[in-house]
């Protein structure tokens, strides 16, 4: 499979990644890149290896063979703070909140980044330390406001619903300033209302300059918003390109649908 | 509102002595407040980071031992000949260098067991307190083992203009465990309430997503535990200038458990927590022994203990608050959501 080089600056890259857990293969030769501003969506039936690939990229796993790199630095070996503080910040499919915190305190621990002071400063109540503190206030709310749930910002994350849950996890990856975002099935649990909202909050986030690589599930909303899709199927890539070809390439809908569907 | 509360809090008990004359009362309140200073610092660790330390007392320890020894000086033979000999440095030093040693044990507990977090963490901490504590107790020529450290010098506190002022009345040692109290709390609030603190209340509450947001884990726990040593070092050392003489059993297991009932009753991630359950439970011995013969003391703090956690399981702080909340709530729904909607005008 050629890889299709996108036509700016590449901002991640995937290079001949394996991975084996035990004798179980989950992802072999994942090669593709995603550039910068872009949005490429990473799709596939279960157990495609979909998260297997998020993790590697965000250092919560490491490759049993080829290199991930961001940027031109390899994330081989790194801990997923340090893969954080290269601006790559990933949402998680479940568990997306610090549910005994109220949305605005979720997002004050997401500015961690942003909000660093020297220890003394913090301890001392420097003036410093008083308007970083400010600053991530504001900073906070603006990113509330952001996402749309300012008349939750005070309630406990974990009372709020899914989708409301999801926004959150957003907020926070937001807070940690990314210049590139990976979203694990975002909109999942969401209502269709709540998806569409979702997607024009995708689209605002890449108009500000953030790179985003999204897995996902729910089909209209991944061709509506991609600029590029990979498809996964038992770790492998057997398809990838702009929507319209993905939608009809005859390997999709076999791993899709079955190989049924073809001769309906 | 809350600084208020919490100077109104400290006149009063910069008052008790005013009323107070009874020297075995003042004794326990200054016992009490070292204690919950100890009792602050652990739950920096347990309440702020979720992580147990059942060998709190080690730190406890090494801040008096290494504050004693540093006043009272000391002749140590290593490898035959070679002999390590201090002269005595005023107790004010060694109150510093308590803090500064006591810090770099935490620093070695909380880097060797944070790797693996959780049961690995109580018991390295049990087995650090312990292997001290025999240390203490067998290295004679240095510590005096059994035998204690005694006629530890009391702290002074240079005055400009007026010479040396010893702090040997209880009166004196009432207010410097005060002023010691009220940094060791100031610190810890700015501390839970910066970033730092921040991180370490999402570690608690979700590793997962808290090192994706970019929090170092290893970082962040070890400054807890370094700062939770530190402190409970300061009150290891004020103890020991105030009662003036230390042995091993300062390692004592029912010291930790002492600072883990303040918490815990108190309520663990509340930083008045350990200070309200710091004064029931340090003078509840007071209070029970005119009144009942010991057997019946100990029963009875048992289930004044239980009866706490039993009716505010979250411990007496947090409870009270979530009650007081509710209550608000009940009585003005619209003040939710105010920060942002100030921001927006």
């Amino acid at each position: 499979m050629t890889v299709l080089a996108p036509a700016r600056d590449i901002a991640l890259s995937v290079e001949q990644v394996g991975v084996q857990f035990g004798g179980l293969v989950a992802l072999s030769g994942l090669n593709f890149v995603v550039g910068e501003g872009e949005i490429v969506s990473l799709i596939g039936p279960n157990g495609a290896g979909k998260t297997t690939a998020f993790n590697i990229m965000t250092g919560f796993l490491d490759p049993t063979k080829g290199t991930v790199k961001y940027r031109g630095t390899g994330l081989n070996g790194l801990k997923p703070h340090q893969v954080a503080d290269l601006g790559l910040i990933r949402t998680f499919q479940r568990t997306s909140v610090f549910p005994r915190d109220t949305v605005f305190d979720n997002v004050l621990i997401g500015l961690h980044r942003q909000g660093r002071v020297p220890l003394l400063d913090a301890l001392l109540g420097l003036p410093r330390a008083r308007s970083s503190e400010r600053a991530q206030r504001e900073r906070a709310a603006e990113l509330i406001r952001w996402v749309g749930l300012e008349a939750r910002a005070n309630d406990l994350a974990g009372s709020l619903s899914y989708g409301e849950q999801r926004l959150v996890g957003v907020a926070l990856a937001l807070a940690a300033q990314p210049s590139m975002l990976l979203l694990d099935e975002p909109v999942s649990g969401m209502n269709a209302s709540e998806t569409h909202s979702f997607v024009e909050l995708i689209r605002s986030i890449r108009d500000r300059g953030v790179t985003i690589l999204l897995v996902e599930h729910d089909m209209p909303m991944v061709m509506s918003v991609s600029d590029r899709i990979v498809v996964l199927n038992y770790g492998r890539i057997i398809a990838e390109g702009p929507p319209d070809a993905i939608r009809n390439d005859p390997a999709v809908i076999e791993a899709y649908l079955g190989q049924g569907a073809q001769r309906a | 509102m809350k600084r208020v509360v919490g100077l109104i809090c400290v006149l009063a008990f910069a008052s008790v002595p005013l009323w107070l004359r009874d020297p075995y009362l003042l004794n326990a309140l200054i016992t009490t407040g070292i204690f919950i200073i100890g009792a602050m610092s652990l739950n920096l660790l347990l309440g702020f980071t979720g992580q147990l330390s059942l060998g709190h007392v080690a730190f406890f320890g090494i801040g008096a031992y290494v504050s004693s020894l540093t006043a009272l000086g000391f002749d140590v033979g290593l490898f035959g000949d070679v002999h390590v000999v201090h002269t005595p440095w005023p107790p004010i030093v060694g109150f510093v260098l308590a803090i500064i040693v006591a810090g770099c044990c935490g620093y070695l507990v909380g880097r060797l067991s944070f790797r693996v977090r959780g049961a690995y963490f109580v018991i390295v901490t049990i087995s650090f307190a312990e292997v001290v504590r025999l240390v203490a107790l067998n290295w004679v020529e240095l510590t005096q083992g059994p035998l204690a450290l005694n006629n530890i010098p009391s702290i002074a506190i240079g005055l400009p203009g007026m010479g040396d002022l010893v702090l040997r009345t209880k009166l004196q040692n009432y207010y410097l465990v005060l002023v010691v109290a009220v940094i060791a709390y100031v610190l810890i609030a700015r501390l839970v309430h910066s970033h730092y603190g921040r991180a370490m209340r999402g570690l608690m509450e979700n590793e997962t997503l808290a090192v994706a947001v970019g929090i170092d884990v290893t970082r962040t726990l070890t400054l807890a535990a370094v700062i939770s040593a530190g402190i409970a070092g300061a009150a290891g050392s004020l103890y020991a200038h105030y009662i003036r003489i230390i042995d091993p059993d300062i390692f004592a297991f029912i010291n930790t458990v002492t600072m883990v009932i303040m918490v815990v009753s108190g309520g663990k991630g509340s930083l008045a927590g350990p200070v309200v359950g710091g004064v029931i439970f340090g003078l509840l011995p007071v209070v029970l022994r005119p009144i009942m013969p010991p057997e019946a003391q100990w029963i009875s703090y048992g289930c004044v203990l239980i009866l706490i956690l039993f009716v505010l399981p979250r411990g007496i702080v947090p409870s009270l608050a979530e009650r007081l909340m509710q209550v608000r709530a009940r009585i003005a729904r619209p003040v939710v959501a105010s920060s942002i909607a100030k921001e927006r005008a």
